[in-house]
């Protein structure tokens, strides 16, 4: 990636930085909900229709739309998100809290994955039209049309309640904590990428140097282990870019089945009760950082594709 | 009618899976007659919590209901629910797509750059927050993940469309006095028509998944609707003593996505011969 293309890559980040800060103040501003009266309503007091506009007016919630949305991203500039209604703690301390703890989540669900995928996808491969392939591809057709949620709780039902292998609320986030959760994500991704791994190395298998390679009298096991796969893995990166950011954000419904405490959870919470600057500090961070990893990503084909130095 | 016999021979996963889809939407349109007049959401508190046995098949949940006529009536959210969204990300990316690529210029830009922006965003975590933002509701449900999946269909209306723009034969039609109306309407959409009538019928099970994880979650249909990802959260407190309550409604999301997973399958097989 040249110089031109970076400095414009981070140029789109920024701009779509804005378009989302905009898009969510937006709806919040234009929602039914009001979070001061979900506050006192949560701090257990039956507000009057003056102290409800009293402290509207203090927080600036009655100013214009403009006003409020300038301030509040001048505000974000400065690294202050806001604080939350519902915890009444800076979205900043909230946020980086949850961040850990997610991250570790994706980390080790993706590692699971490909434990997985990336065997089975080599043996449906290699043994295509076989009994094994026609086996893999079926499971992982199977497996697309579950709903993760489903195979949380069902997993769930087995480890915890019936044999109590693990615990049913995971929120200590510890490593015992962590496989259920883990495994479910891992379950929910690992078809889509069984079958990728399926397609790319059969392209590699039928291309013109694995013949040669074969005539030459290489062993296939050396060529698929040393030639093929290290090939394969092109594709791979640019999908597991784009699942680490996706699960970032899509591991909430997980993470509330096994009361995980990480980021997804966090945001379901802070929606339920109307916690708005929660939200949108939670969505201006989720797009950051999914537009970063996906920068890296781009980048680390540099790394790992020569073709793509020497185009520099 | 020789024909017709030969076409449903030659394409059996579309004939198959065809089939089964036709059986579950009239399962959804006959929901009275399939779960034999009983009310999904008329419960006995005497009857709360039941196994699955002769009386309820399925077994009842903690207000008394039938599970089973509740998964029956279930389907018709799910199914309209569903189809109303791949309608309208459908229909809007669609006519964005033509647009941008036909025209070009400031009007593809403006375009374009909303629907990267939307597409350089994690789909669930916005639609997460429209929904919930918005209240929940299933038509609420319905116009967030509508919202994030659009981009998608009109990027490949869009590179569709660029694809004949500059062909000779587009601008000898423009050169002969064509209006732009026509030009689009008879030349560009359909151009772009098959490909995307294929990611829509691929996507319906991806959308039925989506949306039953919202309901999940509390930001789709709300109580005492019969909706599968919202039976499913009002089941997870019941899963040691009743497990029923969340393995019926589960079975029916996953079921119907196969279904219809398969049938868009089977259609793209059908549709477009370069695949396979």
């Amino acid at each position: 990636m040249s110089k031109k293309q970076l400095i414009s890559r981070m140029l789109q980040i920024v701009v779509v930085l804005i378009g989302i800060s905009f898009l969510t103040f937006l709806l919040t501003y234009v929602s039914p909900g009001d979070p001061v009266r979900h506050m006192m309503t949560a701090s257990g007091t039956m507000p009057t229709e003056e102290a409800i506009q009293e402290i509207r007016q203090e927080m600036g919630l009655n100013d214009p739309f403009f006003t409020q949305y300038f301030r509040w991203v001048g505000n974000c500039l400065h690294g202050d998100f806001g604080n939350s209604y519902m915890l009444n703690k800076p979205v900043v301390t909230l946020l980086a809290a949850r961040l850990w703890p997610t991250l570790k989540l994706t980390i080790f669900s993706v590692v699971l994955m490909l434990i997985m995928a990336v065997p089975l996808g080599m043996l449906s491969a290699v043994y295509k039209d076989s009994w094994i392939d026609y086996l893999v591809r079926g499971i992982t057709f199977l497996g697309i049309s579950l709903p993760n949620f489903w195979v949380g709780l069902l997993l769930m039902l087995v480890f915890c309640v019936k044999i109590t292998l693990f615990p049913v609320i995971s929120s200590s986030g510890d490593f015992r904590s962590m496989v259920l959760p883990s495994l479910t994500l891992a379950i929910a991704m690992s078809s889509k990428y069984t079958r990728q791994v399926r397609t790319a190395v059969l392209e590699e298998l039928s291309s013109d140097y694995v013949t040669g390679a074969l005539a030459r009298g290489v062993k296939f096991w050396k060529v698929l282990w040393f030639n093929v796969f290290p090939n394969s893995l092109l594709p791979l990166i640019t999908m597991l870019g784009l699942s680490i950011g996706s699960l970032l954000g899509g591991t909430s419904v997980v993470e509330v089945i096994f009361s995980y405490p990480g980021l997804g959870n966090l945001a379901v919470s802070a929606i339920t009760s109307c916690d708005y600057y929660l939200i949108q500090g939670y969505v201006l961070w989720i797009a950051l950082i999914y537009m970063v990893i996906n920068l890296l990503v781009d980048l680390s084909y540099y790394f790992v594709d020569p073709r793509m130095r020497l185009k520099g | 009618m020789m024909k017709k016999e030969n076409f449903f021979l030659k394409n059996k996963t579309f004939t198959i899976f065809g089939v089964l889809a036709i059986l579950i939407i009239l399962a959804a349109i006959f929901a009275p007659v399939v779960s034999g007049g009983v009310d999904p959401t008329a419960g006995d508190l005497s009857q709360a919590i039941e196994p699955p046995g002769p009386g309820h098949i399925f077994g009842t949940d903690k207000m008394g209901r039938d599970i089973y006529a509740r998964v029956i009536y279930g389907a018709r959210t799910s199914l309209v629910a569903s189809f109303a969204i791949v309608a309208l990300v459908f229909v809007v990316g669609l006519i964005l797509g033509i647009v941008a690529g036909y025209f070009g210029g400031i009007v593809d830009i403006v375009i374009m750059r909303i629907a990267d922006m939307m597409i350089a965003f994690p789909g669930l975590v916005l639609a997460l927050a429209v929904a919930g933002i918005m209240g929940a509701s299933v038509r609420n449900a319905v116009l967030a993940i509508a919202l994030v999946t659009w981009p998608k269909y009109a990027r490949l209306a869009r590179s569709l469309v660029m694809k004949i723009r500059h062909r000779d034969y587009v601008d000898a039609a423009i050169v002969t006095g064509s209006k732009t109306f026509y030009m689009l309407y008879r030349y560009m959409l359909p151009n772009a028509l098959p490909t995307l009538v294929i990611t829509a019928a691929t996507d319906i099970g991806s959308m039925m998944l989506e949306l039953a994880a919202l309901s999940f979650l509390g930001f789709g249909a709300v109580p005492p609707s019969p909706e599968w990802g919202l039976m499913l959260s009002e089941g997870r407190a019941y899963m040691q003593s009743a497990p029923w309550l969340m393995v019926f409604p589960g079975l029916a999301i996953f079921v119907t996505v196969v279904v219809f997973n398969m049938l868009g399958d089977g259609l793209r097989d059908i549709l477009d011969p370069k695949t396979e």
